[in-house]
């Protein structure tokens, strides 16, 4: 290839890239300003605004200022985080499988969560602090368990589904031991939900993404360099340990606050990666749009779990819905193409 | 793997007899462990009850509450002998179809089947007989696995344990998800059928039992109907052709046998996993490979397991109780990860 033409391809890329960002800014702002004004009672704009710049509107101060708000910033954040850890994940371990919910760090995030509110019965910060150290612990685990003789992706995702099994059955034993618990409660830490959406439980999150995100997004380059193998990252004049704990630590740091205040919203850390490499081509960095669809889904599908259908339903079930065949749908293509999983 | 591809010695007759009798000790050792935890179980629960009591309600005075309570713990105990004797032997079953060492029940999905398929009947089509939801989920069930099987064999190399395993824990994620939305706007009938989501047998009632037991019978005799052929499967299919068995068809026959003891023992107690990959793991290091013998052994030893586990989340968690499923799986999980360990990358 000449280098007019390698030019010319990565402009084209660039544009793709900034185009598809644009769209998704576009429509998570509209399911953003939708979630505020949606709902039994409907807000114009010009109440939602003047709600956000401080005055005080009857009625809508409250549904909007302590209700609406945090439960949509909320949603945005925590889809944010959840898209960018698992999109760090899945590229570092070459596999869409190695999501951070799927291998057991999510889960671990929730068992440190659940324990800390109901046995412990912690506030928000000390909360998001263990499901940091929870999520940590996990991850910690599951690569010492799976690193012997050979360190082996495949081995890995399979130790974290076991991991994963062991304490998603530790959330439920938590869960059955607080019987004052009412179900809707008990389904957040089950599958994610946005109902006790709080000031104080967003806040750790939005402030993990505006410290974390740009962190992650100046990795690029050098997530880019490990999905060619350590070696080629390590003659690319990529350090390749400390990349690696960077983005570990950032990714899981972001998807433990995001899963402290949401708890864990099904499959969105698994598809918002996949979904966002296949709208903006292969080899474009993953991490901001993976972030931009992660806060999408959470959205649209908190809209659709709230408005859509007679009951209520969660924002987890919801994407779990949507998530569970394109799980399947994947493992078929990728097994059918050859691929090794 | 376990050693299954070692080609036997020849054996001299003295070398026969004496497996054969530590294999009946270990059979006998199995109906012992069944028969001390079954007496545990009638005897220990979330409420104490003393000797007399026991006594009492067993000789058919319920009049009081802790005999009432003692009489209440039967059927379950039975259940759990029951379901954990299915799901055991579905396990050993399906580990030597697939000659995978990671295959379960749980893990690849089959009983996450039966319950999307019981949950969908329930709510949409409004069965409650017995039978008719031991059906549907005998279907869903062999859904599944047709599923899983099919998806686990495309592409290069086949159905390998790695393939197999990954779309099992896929599909079983799946179906679980839909199962929460199909259950959750239900808050009444949610309690009762909470145990879809996680396996317990704290449902039990003397009617579901007798419809379970013919139907885990006809399965139980179609997996030792074909104990013989699983040997030779876990030859290799050439070697096995070979010595002239009919490779597909065993493996069909006894693919359904596994299936309608999973199917059957999901549709009662909800799905729970680990007890089928756990059991036969344990049962061929103490009896070897035959599965004349390893399928009897995996029936007791799952048994006992269950009846363990139900009690153990009786006494734990008092005043109230810990579904089994809950606690096979934190006894399971560790030993998933430990047979995963042992593979070796390649055979993954």
């Amino acid at each position: 290839m000449s280098a007019p033409q390698i030019i010319a391809g990565r402009r084209h890329r660039q544009r793709r890239h900034a185009l598809v960002t644009g769209v998704l800014v576009l429509l998570i702002a509209v399911a953003y300003a939708v979630t505020l004004m949606v709902g039994k009672t409907f807000y114009s704009p010009a109440e939602v605004l003047a709600v956000i710049f401080g005055d005080t509107v009857p009625g809508a101060s409250f549904t909007v200022g302590e209700l609406r708000l945090p439960r949509a910033t909320l949603a945005l954040f925590a889809g944010f985080a959840f898209g960018i850890a698992g999109a760090t994940f899945q590229t570092m371990l070459r596999n869409p499988l190695a999501s951070p919910d799927i291998i057991g760090i999510s889960s671990g995030a929730s068992a440190a969560a659940v324990f800390g509110i109901i046995v412990l019965s912690l506030d928000e910060t000390a909360v998001s602090l263990m499901a940091l150290g929870g999520a940590l612990l996990t991850a910690a685990a599951i690569y010492l368990l799976s690193n012997r003789g050979g360190f082996a992706g495949t081995r890995l995702i399979l130790i974290g589904i076991g991991v994963a099994a062991m304490l998603d059955s530790a959330v439920t034993y938590v869960l059955s031991r607080a019987a004052a618990w009412d179900l809707q409660t008990a389904m957040q830490w089950l599958t994610g939900s946005l109902n006790g959406a709080t000031w104080a439980s967003v806040l750790p999150v939005v402030l993990s993404c505006a410290l974390l995100a740009p962190v992650m997004l100046s990795q690029n380059r050098n997530l880019g360099a490990l999905r060619l193998g350590d070696d080629s990252a390590a003659a690319l004049g990529v350090n390749v340990r400390r990349t690696r704990v960077l983005l570990i630590v950032g990714a899981v740091t972001l998807l433990a606050f995001a899963t402290a205040a949401a708890g864990p919203i099904a499959f969105v850390a698994f598809m918002a990666g996949p979904i966002a490499a296949r709208i903006v081509g292969a080899g474009a960095s993953p991490l901001l749009p993976a972030g931009l669809v992660g806060a999408l889904l959470v959205l649209v599908a908190d809209l659709i779990g709230q408005f859509a259908f007679d009951n209520r339903y969660p924002v987890g079930v919801v994407t779990g819905v949507l998530g569970a065949p394109y799980l399947i749908y994947l493992l078929i293509r990728t097994n059918r193409s050859g691929g090794s999983l | 793997m376990i050693d299954q591809h070692t080609p036997a010695p020849l054996p001299d007759a003295a070398a026969l007899r004496r497996p054969a009798a530590v294999r009946l000790a270990w059979i006998g050792a199995g109906i012992g462990a069944v028969a001390l935890l079954v007496v545990a179980s009638v005897a220990f629960g979330v409420r104490d009850v003393s000797i007399d009591e026991i006594l009492r309600g067993l000789s058919g005075d319920t009049g009081g509450i802790a005999e009432a309570a003692v009489v209440a713990r039967i059927p379950r105990t039975v259940l759990a002998m029951l379901v954990g004797a299915a799901l055991a032997m579905s396990g050993a079953t399906m580990q030597a179809v697939t000659r995978n060492p990671l295959a379960d029940p749980g893990i690849l999905g089959v009983s996450g089947g039966a319950s999307l398929a019981v949950v969908i009947g329930i709510a949409f089509f409004g069965l409650s007989a017995p039978y008719s939801v031991m059906g549907v989920a005998i279907a869903g069930a062999a859904g599944a696995a047709v599923f899983v099987y099919a998806v686990g064999s495309l592409g290069r190399g086949g159905a390998t344990p790695l393939k197999l395993t990954l779309a099992g824990a896929a599909s079983s994620a799946a179906f679980m998800s839909l199962v929460s939305a199909v259950l959750l706007p239900r808050v009444d009938v949610l309690e009762t059928f909470r145990f879809w989501q996680i396996g317990g047998v704290g449902g039990a009632t003397w009617d579901r039992i007798i419809a379970l037991l013919p139907v885990l019978g006809i399965g139980a005799i179609i997996c030792l109907a074909t104990a013989r052929g699983m040997n030779s499967l876990a030859l290799g299919d050439d070697l096995a052709a070979g010595l002239g068995e009919n490779v597909a068809r065993t493996r069909l026959v006894s693919s359904i046998g596994a299936i309608v003891l999973c199917g059957a023992a999901t549709a009662v107690a909800g799905p729970i996993a680990f007890v089928g990959l756990v059991i036969p793991h344990l049962c061929r290091l103490l009896i070897g490979t035959d599965h004349r013998w390893l399928l009897p052994l995996s029936a007791l030893a799952g048994a006992a397991l269950l009846v363990a586990a139900d009690v153990v989340g009786r006494v734990i968690a008092r005043p109230s109780e810990i579904e089994v499923g809950i606690i096979t799986a934190l006894i399971g999980a560790p030993v998933f990860i430990w047979i995963v360990r042992r593979q070796r990358v390649r055979e993954l």
